[in-house]
């Protein structure tokens, strides 16, 4: 198991030609992932290290059976890429874009929402997903993500920043602590995934025994997921929130990182999720400590 | 970005959304200049990006040509809540009927933008949602449908706007919902609107904030840039193309990734230090982005010391450590770094820092983020 993505999950990569796009999809496909073709409009026949490319999604779909997308193409581009993917039935779309204005961004998940209900979008501006040992669409390196123990105890990750998701799995894997999915959900405004989608997710794979939560300030998001939490979600959790020193009104570099009219504080969420029985660290290896108290009381 | 209320003015003037006529001006001169243009009465308001101008004298009413000067003298260079204003914008003043408060947003929690409208205006929107919540009308519009024309009338409706209000209303909430759409506003907000005594319904003030990410397919944006409110720290930062915010401690930031770079502030504020800036220098650190990243932090008087925190994903640590050996060669650095890098190539990355034989006393290494930030906060306290 392991949610959203596993060992037959067939990936595109849109935007294979690209620096961004060639880099990280043959990591991807280095890692073990099936990436089995990309695209770029005009370059259709060509190929990147083998990796057939294709003019459109649709072709590509139609010649490899492919299930997921990669969408690593330019801020002015992304949202078309992502519909793109939609419109040919692709149902996982994993978008790595930073800089795609949000008003796009509330178009494409609204679209989706209405047209594409099969098709979930993780991102953009996210660090992507990986199963470790399965599975690895985006930016973050297979090496330190601990594969999953043969009946568990196993965590799935959850978080909204790139360089916390990596700690995040770092903390894990020097404790020796398997993960069954890490989903960086990104730190725009607008997420095609959020904590919730998740959760709920993670909540009903039987691979997963804990979960780990990486939010920051801004939004309401983790609050919500606290609601959800105290709700739905049996299994046991630790969580760390970024931007405790964050000044108001100062977007802290993802435009969704804004304290604004006393929302959104780190403290707030921090006392949503603790009410909701989760453990709180004050930084990341105090949450991967708490993780690790979890895992061994399993 | 923040526009200044003239320039969100001169955005709404290109949706025709109504406004008053006026100019900005930068010396007194201008200002009659801008007065005589206008007609008198005029009202003479300090340009800064906060609240309450009014209370602090930055707005006045001038009948003549001798009040413009004595107004505008007193307001230019005037501080505002640490603001100094710069510029004024003196605009024909209007007879005002009453006062309504209109705005678009994007509601993070619904994915959907929200379209607020009250007959309470002209007060701030938070002390209305405070003390008469029912007096705001607020409605939800799928990006994807936009804002029809009967769905802006019915809520003119729902809010109680007097007949003789509700085609102007009407027609400046399909125009404000153009400009936020098409306009790439994170907000768009008109308070007060204003119903004049002749029927006629215009916007009093602006605020206007720019998503800066669809900079790209708004050149007219340009002419917005330059009055922007940073201090000189920021300045510089943003001509490096840097993530950049400037605080008020002695421990100088740098990290890779804004998610670390938050915990880093929150960390060395843990062990009992405070930040002097937040610095994200993002994915491809090389030794460029590495060698701005520490000019900018080597010009902060009150940085002690300096922290980088590095965690390798895409960013490798040996070009992290190259990037830092070749940035001290290039800039003379006034502060000793505590450096923690971890995960891809990390090992590579310590040993070409020791290898460069860098003195102790100017750069060191710790093994995580927490020894990092005690280490970085000792030598800053």
């Amino acid at each position: 198991m392991a949610i959203f993505v596993n060992e037959n999950t067939k990936v595109l990569v849109q935007g294979l030609t690209g620096g961004q796009g060639k880099y990280h999809g043959l990591r991807n496909r280095d890692y073990g992932t099936q990436v089995v073709g990309g695209v770029t409009p005009g370059k259709g026949g060509q190929d990147v290290d083998g990796i057939p490319i294709f003019d459109t999604v649709a072709d590509a779909v139609a010649a490899t059976g492919a299930n997921a997308s990669f969408a690593a193409v330019p801020p002015k581009f992304a949202s078309g890429a992502i519909m793109e993917a939609a419109e040919a039935g692709i149902g996982f779309i994993v978008c790595i874009t930073e800089g795609i204005p949000a008003h796009d961004e509330a178009k494409v998940y609204n679209r989706l929402k209405r047209d594409f209900s099969n098709t979930r979008l993780l991102g953009p501006n996210c660090p992507g997903i990986i199963s470790p040992g399965k599975c690895n669409i985006g930016i973050t390196a297979g090496e330190i993500a601990q594969e999953p123990t043969e009946g568990g105890p196993n965590v799935g990750i959850v978080s909204r920043s790139g360089t916390l998701t990596y700690q995040a799995l770092y903390e894990l894997k020097q404790r020796g602590i398997g993960v069954s999915t890490c989903v960086g959900i990104g730190g725009d405004p607008v997420p095609g995934t959020n904590f919730i989608d998740c959760l709920s997710e993670f909540q009903n794979d039987p691979e997963t025994h804990a979960i780990m939560m990486l939010g920051e300030i801004g939004g309401s998001a983790e609050e919500e997921a606290a609601e959800f939490i105290q709700a739905n979600v049996t299994k046991p959790m630790s969580a760390y929130i970024a931007g405790v020193t964050a000044p108001a009104g100062k977007k802290m570099g993802h435009a969704g990182a804004i304290v604004s009219g006393g929302k959104g504080t780190a403290q707030g969420k921090m006392d949503a999720l603790a009410a909701a029985g989760v453990k709180v660290g004050l930084n990341p290896t105090e949450a991967g400590e708490l993780m690790a108290e979890i895992v061994s009381a399993l | 970005m923040d526009l200044f209320e003239y320039q969100g003015k001169q955005y709404f003037a290109r949706y025709d959304i109504p406004v008053s006529a006026g100019g900005p001006a930068d010396t007194v001169d201008e200002a009659v200049t801008e007065a005589n243009n206008a007609g008198y009465p005029v009202v003479v308001k300090a340009q800064v990006q906060v609240g309450g101008r009014g209370k602090a004298g930055g707005i006045k009413l001038a009948d003549n040509e001798a009040e413009v000067r004595e107004h505008a003298g007193n307001i230019l260079g005037m501080d505002i809540k640490g603001h100094v204003v710069k510029r004024i914008w003196v605009e024909r003043a209007s007879d005002i009927d009453e006062e309504y408060y209109v705005s678009f947003t994007l509601d993070r929690s619904e994915k959907k933008h929200l379209m607020m409208l009250s007959r309470e205006g002209g007060v701030e929107i938070e002390v209305v949602a405070e003390e008469n919540p029912d007096a705001i009308v607020k409605r939800h519009i799928d990006p994807v449908d936009g804002l029809s024309e009967a769905d802006a009338r019915q809520a003119c409706i729902d809010a109680d706007l007097p007949e003789r209000a509700i085609d102007g209303a009407t027609d400046i909430l399909v125009k404000l919902y153009r400009c936020y759409d098409e306009g790439d506003c994170d907000l768009a907000e008109i308070n007060p609107l204003i119903l004049k005594p002749t029927g006629e319904v215009h916007a009093l003030d602006a605020k206007v904030t720019l998503d800066e990410n669809a900079e790209f397919r708004h050149p007219e944006w340009d002419a917005f840039r330059g009055l922007t409110e940073m201090d000189e720290r920021e300045k510089m930062a943003a001509e490096k193309d840097l993530q950049y915010i400037g605080l008020d401690g002695t421990v100088g930031i740098i990290a890779n990734g804004a998610g670390l770079a938050m915990s880093t502030l929150d960390v060395v504020n843990q062990v009992g230090g405070s930040a002097a800036n937040f610095l994200d220098i993002g994915g491809g650190a090389n030794a460029d982005v590495m060698a701005g990243a520490l000019e900018v932090i080597n010009f902060d008087e009150n940085v002690k010391s300096i922290f980088i925190n590095i965690f390798g994903g895409i960013t490798r640590g040996e070009e992290v450590a190259k990037g830092i050996v070749e940035a001290m060669g290039r800039v003379d650095l006034k502060a000793p770094i505590v450096i923690r890098l971890d995960g891809t190539n990390a090992e590579e990355g310590r040993q070409i820092l020791l290898d460069a034989g860098i003195p102790d006393d100017k750069l060191r290494s710790e093994p995580t983020m927490l020894d990092a930030a005690r280490a970085a906060v000792a030598l800053a306290n």
